[in-house]
């Protein structure tokens, strides 16, 4: 047997026009769950096939690429699917978030702005955003036709009457040009603010589940929430301790085993771009456990 | 080792073609109202070098085509078709996922086309129309995609182009998508569009 | 002092040199062949061609050896080749009841046309190891009845001469493909049965016993078992007709249940439908259960049991896409598991801090 060989980025034409027909639709009904008929890929479900399957889609040969996964290109499954894409589509990849034109993520939303040459696409694990107050897909289809959200309400308020929070702190629900509710991938809540009105075309792709979804560029996306209790981002209250940045979201990082830890940006190329313009740790890190919002 | 997939070089080619042109066009919903430029591939008259591209790239045995009455007076257009992309020619446009209409002055009434049902309003036509230049009378456009608002203008056109857009508009999340030709340029209104004057 | 985690590509290329190692493990014991696994783990291939949707022996025995024995992942590597291949179309229906028969065992009946062949089964062996296969064993060919083109008519068929049973479902020509469009709710039962035939073994298996036990009960019984070969025709539009493309081995299962009518329907017996490439008799007995107590509201019964719940069995049924999801939390989160740290940090501050007035608002109480 002789190794076998591909066409560019993997997929065969006939399953790329079928998602390019997904994502187009996604694109027009900005927020609504389009199905797909999600092949099996050489990596498992759940490790990225909707955003992989997406990202082979609509690569093309001068595409300059970036993956990420918890903010971070060096983590095992980003280098595992950026080099899926270098065996497959020859291209061109990239750390660096401005010199990508296509940016895959599992988990962030890259810290510096995206520009209007970007796409980030988004890998998911579950697309519904109803799915944990209500299991049944056929029901959920429904809430989404009528615009059925008070159930979401309700759950959202019932931490607020219980612990005095929205007790969601990553993969909070947004709602997308005032009309559907969408799931935005288990991003931590730090980063929806990112999702509105950003530059970038955002495509989102759930493998298992079957589902694309999008967020047009220029397009307002909230998070739900309160009068009373409005939406908060969060992020721990201290700097990086490799670049000082004060506005990043940190990774907590325990650095022995009586229970120290440090923080560091988890975008890893935001953080070394700012150590190449020159920052650099603060001369006393604040201490580690003053935590609020 | 594990073996790894190794990209067949010899036959990229058509693979980059139909890249370009989904890429165009997948630009060109995300901004309603902004142009891009797709060199596109030889068909028969009537059918415009860019539409051709656009349908290569997107038609198959899976997505049913409909033909407007000019298109479909053209058997060269159904035997292209045919080939190129196996795709079904239906006579209804309500069972079409794409429409291709080559005079854009009948434009057939949006209702005409599938229109998704609530569950499922993906299941829709995208009607792609020939027109002969983006000038004209000029639409003021808004929502997802528009940082502001934009222009846009395409001739010819119904009169009363702009009042189906916004009964179109009405019915969403239900409703079409339209893609417009004109020489080498392509631009795209999708249904999520609001006309705020014209 | 905290070092960034670089290098990640070497340590997975090193971490699959060490899997390639591990696989072929000492060196000095002889390598397997694809031969051995297709003839000797013949069951093993079997099932991984069936829950892998594809029929190829030699492929699916690449899998079995490539993943270490592990069966879904063997599952899952036929799988994501099958993916790959260009689609032609569709088969025509296979015709078991033209079966090349070297099973076919009915429970309802003592006897019946064509007789009871038991074929080669592990029914009525007692389970003891024997200890004569550590050694290489010396099994003399075994005995055989002479080949003859009888078939033999399905024992539902022969039921459903005296309208004792409900009739097979009406053909209408097309049928879906949940591999090329996405699983909608509710499923036909085209859609039910194909995935049930890809899914899981173990988990069709757990659903049909606890039919048995009583959630869902549907009072089965086994009108028929077939193993065999059936011959596989394709249409060929420019040929004009049909033309066979091969032989494939099949274990088919057609379970008789009881069904006590309704207002509008006489009582009669129903059934369910099973069926698997290779010899598989579990998977397709399993199968038959599972596919009876999902047509419940079909026939108008109670339908509360996990067994009997479309949307449940069909979005759990696939062992690729449940190990992926569930083994994925290999994958670091860490990013959620800060902000759900953050968020717990801060919800207990307040919880202590509430704590601690009450027990001062206590202590002036009691002063």
């Amino acid at each position: 047997m002789t190794a076998p060989v591909y066409n560019f980025a993997y997929l065969d034409e006939q399953t790329k026009r079928m998602i390019r027909r997904a994502i187009l639709k996604a694109i027009a009904i900005p927020g609504y769950q389009v199905p797909f008929a999600s092949r099996e890929m050489p990596m498992p479900y759940g490790w990225g096939t909707g955003g992989v399957q997406v990202t082979a889609a609509i690569l093309g040969p001068r595409d300059v690429l970036k993956v990420i996964d918890q903010g971070s290109d060096d983590t095992t499954n980003a280098v595992s699917i950026r080099k899926f894409f270098t065996r497959t589509a020859g291209v061109r990849t990239t750390t660096a978030t401005g010199e990508a034109t296509v940016i895959q993520t599992r988990h962030r939303v890259p810290e510096a702005a995206l520009n209007e040459n970007q796409v980030l696409v988004y890998q998911v694990p579950i697309p519904e955003p109803l799915r944990f107050l209500e299991p049944r897909e056929t029901e959920t289809r429904r809430m989404h036709a009528l615009s059925e959200y008070g159930l979401m309400h309700v759950k959202l308020y019932e931490d607020i009457a219980r612990h005095g929070h929205i007790a969601t702190a990553y993969a909070y629900p947004v709602q997308v040009d005032g009309r559907y509710v969408m799931d935005p991938s288990p991003i931590p809540k730090f980063d929806n603010p990112k999702l509105s009105d950003c530059a970038a075309l955002q495509l989102f792709g759930a493998g298992r589940e079957k589902r694309i979804y999008a967020i047009p560029p220029y397009t307002r996306v909230t998070s739900r929430d309160f009068d009373d209790h409005p939406f908060e981002p969060y992020r721990h209250d201290a700097s990086c301790e490799l670049c000082a940045a004060t506005e990043s979201y940190l990774d907590e990082v325990i650095t022995d085993d009586a229970g120290n830890r440090m923080f560091v940006c988890s975008d890893t190329d935001y953080c070394e771009h700012r150590r190449a313009l020159g920052h650099g740790p603060v001369a006393a890190s604040p201490p580690a456990e003053a935590v609020h919002d | 080792m594990s073996p790894t997939p190794q990209m067949n070089e010899r036959s990229v080619e058509p693979a980059f073609a139909s890249q370009a042109a989904f890429r165009a066009l997948m630009e060109c919903l995300s901004r309603p109202g902004e142009r891009r430029t797709l060199d596109g591939i030889g068909a028969p008259a009537p059918m415009q070098a860019a539409t051709a591209a656009l349908v290569r790239s997107l038609a198959d045995y899976e997505s049913p085509i409909w033909l407007d009455p000019v298109f479909a007076a053209a058997p060269a257009i159904t035997d292209w078709i045919r080939f190129h992309t196996g795709a079904p020619i239906v006579a209804a446009p309500s069972k079409a996922a794409f429409a291709l209409v080559a005079d854009a002055s009948a434009l057939p009434d949006f209702m005409q086309f599938a229109q998704g049902s609530e569950e499922y309003p993906d299941r829709s036509t995208t009607v792609i129309v020939q027109v002969e230049r983006f000038t004209g009378t000029k639409l003021t456009l808004q929502g997802p995609g528009i940082e502001t608002t934009r222009d846009f203008a395409a001739e010819p056109l119904p009169a009363d182009f702009a009042q189906r857009l916004r009964d179109n508009r009405e019915m969403y999340p239900r409703g079409i998508d339209l893609v417009f030709v004109a020489g080498h340029e392509i631009a795209a209104l999708p249904r999520s569009v609001r006309v705020v004057e014209n | 002092m905290y070092v960034a985690v670089k290098g990640g590509e070497r340590a997975i290329d090193n971490a699959h040199a060490l899997l390639a190692d591990k696989r072929r493990g000492d060196r000095n014991v002889p390598e397997l062949s694809l031969e051995q696994i297709d003839n000797q783990l013949a069951l093993a291939v079997d099932r991984v061609m069936c829950e892998g949707s594809l029929y190829d022996r030699e492929l699916a025995a690449l899998a079995i050896k490539q993943a270490r024995g592990d069966m879904i992942e063997a599952i899952f590597l036929l799988r994501a080749y099958r993916t790959t291949l260009p689609r032609f179309g569709a088969s025509e229906p296979i015709d078991t009841g033209a079966m090349d028969i070297r099973r076919r065992i009915s429970a309802t009946f003592k006897d019946l046309p064509g007789g009871q062949v038991l074929g080669p089964t592990f029914d009525y062996t007692h389970r003891l190891l024997d200890h004569t296969l550590t050694a290489d064993s010396d099994i003399a060919p075994a005995a055989t009845a002479p080949a003859d083109a009888a078939t033999f008519r399905s024992v539902a068929d022969l039921l459903a001469g005296g309208g004792l049973i409900e009739g097979d479902a009406q053909a209408t020509g097309e049928v879906g493909d949940l591999t090329r469009e996405p699983l909608s709710f509710p499923a036909g039962r085209d859609l039910r049965l194909q995935n049930l035939a890809r899914g899981d073994e173990g988990f069709l298996l757990a659903l049909a016993y606890s039919t048995q036990r009583g959630f869902g009960r549907n009072h089965p019984f086994a009108g028929e078992i077939r193993y065999g070969e059936v011959e596989i025709e394709f249409f060929a539009e420019d040929a004009g007709f049909a033309v066979p493309l091969g032989v494939v081995a099949i274990t088919e299962c057609q379970m008789v249940n009881q069904f006590t009518g309704s207002a509008t329907q006489a009582p009669r017996f129903t059934r369910g439908y099973g069926i698997s490439f290779g010899q598989s008799e579990r998977k397709s007995m399993a199968m038959a259960l599972v596919d009876r107590a999902l047509r419940a509201k079909e026939l108008g019964e109670e339908a509360g049991s996990p067994a009997q719940d479309e949307e449940f069995v069909l979005s759990h049924s696939d062992n690729v896409q449940a190990t992926g999801f569930v083994e994925h939390l290999k994958l670091p989160h860490y990013v959620d598991f800060q902000a759900e740290l953050g968020l717990l940090r801060k919800l207990q501050a307040e919880f202590f801090e509430r704590d601690a007035q009450t027990e001062a608002q206590l202590q002036d109480a009691a002063e």
